[in-house]
């Protein structure tokens, strides 16, 4: 749970004279900050059918399973047989208990027309029979419902006044927690007033209908001597029993991931840095037909294949049909609806109210646990209702989300500039904007990524492309004409494509244009060498033949002065 | 439900009718009674004493008086759904009444045993 100061409050031990009996009532026992007061006596008012019978219940089955407090209920209303019946359709199995003697039920059916008063009376027959139940099983808990129909039954008011008020207090000397259920006044809390003297505590239910819309509401109106949630927070009755939604408003003490989770689209991921933050919030605005369900499919798609559960709201659209589109381009959901990882539920906006689906989300999420939602539609809830509501319902459903860490999208079909749209976009981490772009005859789709918290993102424009295996994003390109999408896009690569071949050719050719020049550059420069080693070869020659031809020369004279005996002649002598 | 029965009753007599005087008809009635009580309560007592002396008045040798104290047998009156004491239960004539309360108040009785019909529209 996020809001670890209120589990804080459970976990402790009340304070002195502020014992607490919890109810076992999700989100109840938050508002009471612990439940019921203990070893008091609570009423529950509410008109017929608004579920103050079963709230009592769940408040004896409570005891008796989880807190080791067995219960008695006494029924004024109900034969056994029915509150058995009732009861089970809560899922509780009330002949079992009794049997295990954690429960004892007791049944009157007080018929005012069988009943005639005459003079004094008292309810000692019911003194005895609470204290016989009480000490036979060790009760902790008791329940009386509805007192009221004792006025009725015995007419003398004020017996029947003087008589619940010593109930009460024996009740109070008992050490029992006593829930008194009550009919709801026009002027007063409960028709004959019991508010005023038998309890420490008053709880209020409402059903009421709005727009042919019906939605229960809880209120605590009265808790002496402790703090509790003043507000009126809807509730649901369903087959898991009662369920009380504490949220109210968004609490700033969420955990920030640094984790990144994939939006299953490449690209996307890449223009948000790495995807979307874990536990962060999205919200997709887009006209119709602009694409937001199948992002949706991407992100839940992406989720379970990584073999987390996803929970995927739709407000629009069957399961059955999303499925099917989303085959058409490449997204088999259904694997992982069979594996258990995908939870659809679909639900038409009109049918509950705001609350109601509000409650039913809380239930869903409680069971699926997913670590990434995406809620479809979400516009389609404001239905009728004022703007400042439908944004403080989107708050308490992306708060109920962000607490418990879910990854969440939100696709809503509103424009940029719309209130409900401002309102929401302040409370989400992401905004992602696809808009329809009509050029050349042509509608094309365009992401924006308009805003990322913590998350250097894109500020580019991508085209947002659907094919037969999934979403793609695709550059849009710039020019001086503006910005080029869909088949003029198409063009403009092709022609990119030429240019790039003719640059190619271009470069090719001149690489082997001076490819050419060096190789006879070079060509040259071994002529050059060869030339000079000749020349330096024939110089050497030339010189070493000199050098020969002299001292053969000088031999020869040498050898004939000899001969001749001839006066030895200086060398170089007879040289020119 | 109760008043066509009531009329039947007093049809013996005829003139007994709503006039405050009449008896129910010398038809072979008899009245089952059955009195709960927790112990000597003072209004146990009164209840005791007021119901001995209208039946004795009223319905003299045709009625049985049983008194049966809850304090005995607690669970008796989750049985037979006693949730106020003292509390008279009619058994016969039929249908079942109860008359809750110490009985001193005389005409209501009567009206409660069947003895008189009930007053103009009565509850």
């Amino acid at each position: 749970m996020g809001n670890t100061s209120l589990v804080g409050l459970l976990d402790a031990p009340a304070g002195p004279g502020l014992a607490k009996a919890p109810t076992g009532i999700a989100g109840l026992d938050q508002i009471t900050e612990g439940g019921l007061p203990r070893g008091r006596i609570s009423l529950v008012a509410g008109s017929a059918g608004a579920g103050k019978t079963l709230l009592g219940l769940e408040f004896l089955v409570a005891g008796a399973r989880q807190y080791g407090e067995p219960g008695v209920l006494v029924s004024f209303e109900e034969s056994a047989a029915k509150v058995a019946l009732n009861a089970r359709s809560l899922g509780f199995d009330i002949d079992a208990l009794q049997r295990d003697g954690l429960l004892v039920v007791m049944a009157f059916q007080v018929e005012p027309s069988e009943v005639i008063t005459t003079g004094v009376f008292d309810f000692e027959p019911l003194f005895m029979l609470l204290d016989e139940a009480i000490r036979r099983i060790g009760a902790k808990r008791v329940m009386l419902d509805t007192v009221e129909v004792l006025f009725g039954a015995f007419g003398d008011d004020a017996i029947v006044r003087a008589e619940l008020t010593r109930l009460a207090r024996w009740l109070e000397d008992q050490g029992v927690t006593v829930i008194v259920t009550g009919e709801r006044g026009e002027k007063s809390i409960t028709r004959r007033g019991i508010e005023e003297y038998v309890t420490d505590c008053v709880i209020l239910l409402d059903h009421r209908v709005r727009d042919e819309i019906s939605t229960r509401r809880l209120r605590v109106v009265k808790y002496r001597g402790s703090a509790h949630g003043t507000n009126e927070y809807p509730f649901l009755i369903s087959a898991r029993g009662f369920m009380v939604l504490p949220i109210t408003s968004i609490t700033l003490d969420y955990t920030a991931s640094e984790e990144r989770i994939p939006t299953g689209v490449d690209r996307l991921d890449h223009m948000l840095g790495g995807g979307f933050f874990r536990g962060s919030t999205v919200l997709l605005t887009g006209t119709a037909g602009t694409g937001k369900t199948s992002l949706g499919a991407h992100l839940v798609n992406s989720a379970c294949s990584r073999g987390e559960p996803a929970l995927w709201v739709l407000f629009e659209e069957s399961p059955a049909q999303v499925l099917r589109n989303m085959r058409s381009i490449g997204l088999d959901l259904q694997q992982w609806v069979d594996a258990g990882l995908l939870h659809i539920w679909a639900a038409r906006p009109s049918s509950f109210g705001m609350e109601t689906h509000l409650a039913i989300l809380f239930q869903l999420i409680e069971e699926v646990s997913p670590s990434v939602a995406v809620l479809d539609g979400v516009a389609g809830l404001a239905h009728g209702s004022p703007a400042a509501e439908t944004a403080s319902m989107m708050a308490r459903q992306l708060d109920l989300l962000k607490a418990r860490g879910i990854t969440t999208l939100v696709t809503s079909l509103g424009h940029e500039n719309e209130a409900a749209t401002m309102t929401v976009s302040s409370l989400v981490d992401n905004w992602l904007l696809l808009r329809n772009i009509e050029t050349n005859g042509e509608r094309n789709r365009l992401l924006f990524v308009l805003k990322s918290r913590g998350t250097a993102h894109s500020n580019q424009v991508r085209e947002f492309v659907l094919t037969d295996h999934g979403v793609e994003l695709v550059e849009v390109y710039v020019s001086a004409a503006g910005m080029l999408v869909g088949s003029a896009r198409l063009a403009q690569e092709a022609a990119a494509r030429d240019a790039d071949v003719q640059e190619a050719d271009n470069r090719d050719r001149r690489l082997r244009a001076l490819r050419g020049r060096i190789a006879e550059q070079e060509a040259h420069i071994v002529a050059a060498q060869d030339q000079l080693a000749a020349e330096r070869a024939e110089m050497d020659r030339i010189d070493l033949r000199e050098r020969h031809q002299a001292a053969v020369a000088k031999a020869d004279r040498s050898t004939l002065a000899t001969r001749r005996w001839a006066d030895p002649v200086p060398s170089n002598g007879g040289q020119p | 439900m109760s008043q066509p029965r009531t009329q039947d009753g007093g049809t013996g007599t005829g003139t007994g009718i709503g006039t405050g005087t009449g008896i129910a008809a010398d038809s072979g009635q008899t009245w089952d009674l059955r009195l709960y009580v927790t112990g000597q309560s003072p209004n146990c007592v009164r209840a005791i004493e007021n119901l001995r002396l209208t039946c004795e008045e009223h319905m003299p040798g045709r009625y049985r008086i049983e008194v049966v104290d809850l304090l005995e047998n607690p669970r008796l009156a989750a049985d037979d759904q006693i949730l106020a004491v003292p509390t008279v239960v009619r058994r016969l004539p039929s249908p079942i009444r109860k008359i809750v309360g110490d009985l001193s108040d005389t005409e209501r009785l009567l009206v409660g045993l069947q003895v008189r019909p009930p007053a103009r529209a009565a509850t």
